[in-house]
C-alpha cells in the first residue's frame, strides 16, 4: 500500500523494512491430517516484537499453525525457522515459546503461586529467584491477594489473568494465545485486550494470537493474516485489512460490507478516470489502480458507514448513486443500520451514525431515498 | 396417590429382598446357641471362638496380603493399559485391544480359573500364595482399566499440554499432572480390584495350594460342613468393614462437594 490507512498505532513496521530478518518464518508449512489438509503450503514471516494475529473461522488452519509453532504438531512438510534455527525435531519442552491455552489449562491442584512457579521450578532456577518471579507476575497481572487460591476459587476473569501470568513467567521469546478471552464477557474482553497491548509493548516480547474475533485482532495487533482453509489470504495491518481487502473473502469476513458483483466497462487507472463498473444497470466509478481488464467479472465493495443516505437526490445521479426505499432498520444504539431496497431490487447496507437523539431521527420504513457514495469511498476486488 | 402406594410397596419389598438375608445372618452371629435357625439369647461367644480359630484367621490374613498386593499390582497394570489405549490411538489392532479388555468382565469365572491352572499346570509352577495373586491380579486388572480409561476420556489434554509447554519433560508431567488428576479413579480401581479379590471363590479356589487357603474358600469348606456361627461372625465384621468403606467414601465426596460448592461462590463473589 502506498498511502497509509487508518491510524497508526505505534512506529513499528518491520515489514516494510526490506533489511529485516524475520524473528519467526513459515516456510511452505503443510500439514495434513489423514486426508484433510488443515495447513497448505503457507509462507509467513513474524518480526521480533511484533504483535501478530492469526484471524480466520474455525477450521482455517490457524490454530493448527500455532500449535506446530508450540512444537504440539510437526509439519507434514516444510519447516519453521526461529530466529534462523529450524524446529524441527525440538519437542514442545525445549522450545522458547509459552502458550496460553484457550481453557487457559491451569493446574487444578496448584494453587495459583504454584501455577506460575511450575515452568520456572522446570529450568531449576534458585527458590529465591523463582519467588521474586512468581510476585513479579502477581502483581503484574494484578493478582497479589489470590497467590493461595486454587484455581476453582477465582473467577473467570481471573483465571484467564493466572494463565496469562503463566506463560508469561519464563520470559519466552514468543508468547502465543490461543483464543485467549474467547471466555470473557463483552465488557472484560474489550479491557483486557488493551491490557494485553499495553503488556506486549512494555515487555517488548513477540505475541502471536490466534482468534476467529475480528475485533479482537483488530484491537490488538500490529498486523493479520486472515486464513481460510488453510492458505492465508491477506497480511496487512488491520486498518488496510479494513480499509482495502485483498478479495471477497477478506472484505466479508472483516466487519460488516456491500459486495456488488458487475463488469468492468474500462480501466484507466486511478488517476484518469478510474474503473467503470456496470453492475446489471447500476454504473459505478471508482477511482482505484486495478488489475483487472474490460469485460472481466469482479466485485464492488462498499462498507456500510462510506454509504451516504440522503431523501433528496444527490447531484450526480448517472453513477454510484440508487434509488429505493427504506427496507429495514437495525438500532444498535452507537449506530443505525439501513437496508435499503434500491428499485431494481438489490439491497445495500447504509449506516448512520446516530449523532442526533432517536427522537430525531427522520427516516422510517417505507420512505423513499437516495444512497450514494465518493469515487473513492469503494473498492474492486478481483479475487 | 395409589401410584406413590404402588412404589413404596416395590421399593420396600425390593430392599427387603436385598437386605433381610444379611439382617438374618448379621442377627445370628450374636446368638448364644449352636444352632444357626435358633434364637438362644445375647452373646459374643461366637467372636471370641472366631478370634481363637487359627484356621480362620490364617485364612483372613492371607485373603488381605493377596487382595492388597494384587490390588496394587493390578492398579498399576491396569492404569498403564488405560492410558495406552487411550492415549496411543494410532497403534494396530487398537480396536481389538480394547475390547479384548472387557472380556475378563463377561467371561465365568470358571474359566478364568481354569485356563489359569492349566497354564500353571503346564508351566510347572507349584500352586500357591503368588498364583493366587496373579490369578487376582490378571482378573481384576481389566475392572481397573476400564475404571482409569473412564476418566482418562474426560481428561484435558491441554493441561498436559501446558506442562511440556511449560518445560516439564513427558514422564514428570504424567507424575506432576496426570496422576495427581486422575488418582482417585486410580484408587477407586483399587478398591475395586482389592473388593474382588476379597470375596473371589471360584478363581482362587483352581490356583490356589498348600498353605494359601483364602477366606472365602475357608468359609466354603466350613459350610459344607454344617453352618456354624463364627462363619455368621466373621461375615458380620467383613460386612461392617465393607460397609465402613462405603460411609467413608460417601462422606469423602459429599465433603468435595460442598468444598467445590463453596468455592465457586467464593470465586464468584470475587
Amino acid at each position: 500500500m502506498a498511502k497509509s490507512l487508518g491510524p497508526v498505532k505505534r512506529k513499528f513496521s518491520p515489514w516494510t523494512d526490506p533489511a529485516s530478518v524475520p524473528f519467526i518464518r513459515f516456510e511452505n508449512i503443510t500439514k495434513k491430517f489423514g486426508n484433510f489438509t488443515a495447513v497448505d503450503n503457507l509462507t509467513l514471516d513474524i518480526y521480533e516484537r511484533e504483535f501478530f494475529a492469526l484471524l480466520g473461522p474455525s477450521g482455517c488452519g490457524k490454530t493448527t499453525l500455532m500449535r506446530m509453532l508450540a512444537g504440539f504438531e510437526e509439519p507434514t512438510e516444510g519447516r519453521i525457522l526461529l530466529q534462523g534455527k529450524d524446529l524441527a525435531g525440538v519437542p514442545p519442552y525445549r522450545r522458547p515459546t509459552n502458550m496460553m491455552f484457550q481453557s487457559y489449562a491451569l493446574f487444578p491442584h496448584m494453587t495459583v503461586e504454584k501455577n506460575i512457579a511450575f515452568g520456572l521450578e522446570q529450568d531449576k532456577l534458585p527458590k529465591g529467584e523463582i519467588e521474586a518471579r512468581v510476585q513479579e507476575m502477581l502483581k503484574l497481572v494484578k493478582l497479589e491477594q489470590f497467590a493461595k487460591r486454587k484455581p476453582s476459587q477465582l473467577s473467570g476473569g481471573q483465571r484467564q489473568r493466572v494463565a496469562l501470568a503463566r506463560s508469561l513467567a519464563k520470559r519466552p521469546k514468543v508468547l502465543l494465545l490461543d483464543e485467549p478471552l474467547g471466555a470473557l464477557d463483552k465488557k472484560l474482553r474489550e479491557e483486557t485486550q488493551f491490557e494485553l497491548t499495553d503488556l506486549q509493548h512494555t515487555l517488548g516480547l513477540t505475541f502471536l494470537i490466534v482468534t476467529h474475533d475480528q475485533e479482537e485482532a483488530m484491537t490488538v495487533s500490529d498486523r493479520i493474516a486472515v486464513m481460510d482453509k488453510g492458505v492465508i489470504m491477506q497480511v496487512a495491518t488491520p486498518a488496510e485489512i479494513y480499509e482495502a481487502p485483498n478479495s471477497r473473502y477478506v472484505a466479508d469476513f472483516i466487519g460488516d460490507i456491500n459486495i456488488i458483483e458487475g463488469n468492468v466497462v474500462s480501466n484507466q487507472g486511478a488517476a484518469t478516470g478510474g474503473v467503470m463498473l456496470d453492475c446489471d444497470g447500476l454504473k459505478i466509478v471508482v477511482d482505484q489502480e486495478c488489475p483487472a481488464s474490460t469485460g472481466d467479472r469482479v466485485a464492488f465493495a462498499i462498507r456500510p458507514e462510506k454509504v451516504r443516505l440522503n431523501i433528496d437526490p444527490p447531484t450526480e445521479t448517472a453513477v454510484n448513486a440508487g434509488a429505493g426505499e427504506v427496507y429495514d432498520i437495525g438500532y444498535l444504539g452507537d449506530f443505525s443500520l439501513f437496508l435499503v431496497k434500491l428499485d431494481d431490487g438489490r439491497i445495500v447496507r447504509a449506516a448512520q451514525a446516530n449523532i442526533q437523539r432517536l427522537v430525531d431521527r427522520p427516516l422510517t420504513f417505507g420512505d423513499r431515498v437516495w444512497v450514494n457514495w465518493s469515487r473513492d469511498a469503494g473498492l474492486v476486488l478481483t479475487r | 396417590m395409589k401410584n406413590s402406594r404402588f412404589d413404596a410397596t416395590v421399593l420396600t419389598l425390593g430392599f427387603a429382598f436385598l437386605y433381610i438375608p444379611i439382617i438374618i445372618l448379621v442377627i445370628y452371629s450374636f446368638n448364644a446357641s449352636r444352632l444357626v435357625t435358633v434364637w438362644g439369647g445375647f452373646s459374643l461367644t461366637w467372636y471370641r471362638e472366631m478370634w481363637s480359630n487359627q484356621g480362620l484367621m490364617d485364612a483372613a490374613w492371607v485373603t488381605a496380603r493377596v487382595a492388597v498386593i494384587s490390588a496394587t499390582i493390578a492398579t498399576v497394570l491396569g492404569t498403564l493399559a488405560a492410558l495406552t489405549l487411550v492415549r496411543f490411538r494410532k497403534i494396530p489392532g487398537r480396536l481389538l485391544f480394547s475390547g479384548m479388555i472387557y472380556a475378563p468382565l463377561v467371561m465365568p469365572e470358571v474359566i478364568t480359573g481354569l485356563s489359569l491352572l492349566l497354564l500353571f499346570v503346564s508351566l510347572n509352577v507349584d500352586r500357591g500364595f503368588w498364583t493366587v495373586i496373579i490369578a487376582h491380579t490378571t482378573f481384576s486388572m481389566c475392572y481397573v482399566a476400564i475404571v482409569v480409561q473412564s476418566r482418562l476420556l474426560t481428561f484435558d489434554r491441554s493441561l498436559e499440554e501446558a506442562a511440556l509447554d511449560l518445560g516439564c519433560p513427558p514422564v514428570k508431567t504424567f507424575f506432576r499432572i496426570t496422576l495427581p488428576l486422575i488418582l482417585p479413579a486410580v484408587l477407586a480401581g483399587w478398591m475395586l480390584a482389592f473388593t474382588l479379590s476379597l470375596d473371589d471363590l471360584v478363581i482362587a479356589s483352581f490356583n490356589t495350594g498348600p498353605g494359601a487357603t483364602t477366606l472365602p474358600i475357608k468359609i466354603y469348606s466350613q459350610v459344607r460342613l454344617g453352618v456354624t456361627p463364627e462363619i455368621n461372625a466373621i461375615c458380620t465384621i467383613l460386612i461392617g468393614l465393607v460397609a465402613l468403606g462405603v460411609i467413608a467414601a460417601s462422606i469423602a465426596t459429599k465433603r468435595n462437594e460442598v468444598r467445590r460448592q463453596r468455592d465457586e461462590q467464593a470465586a464468584a463473589a470475587g
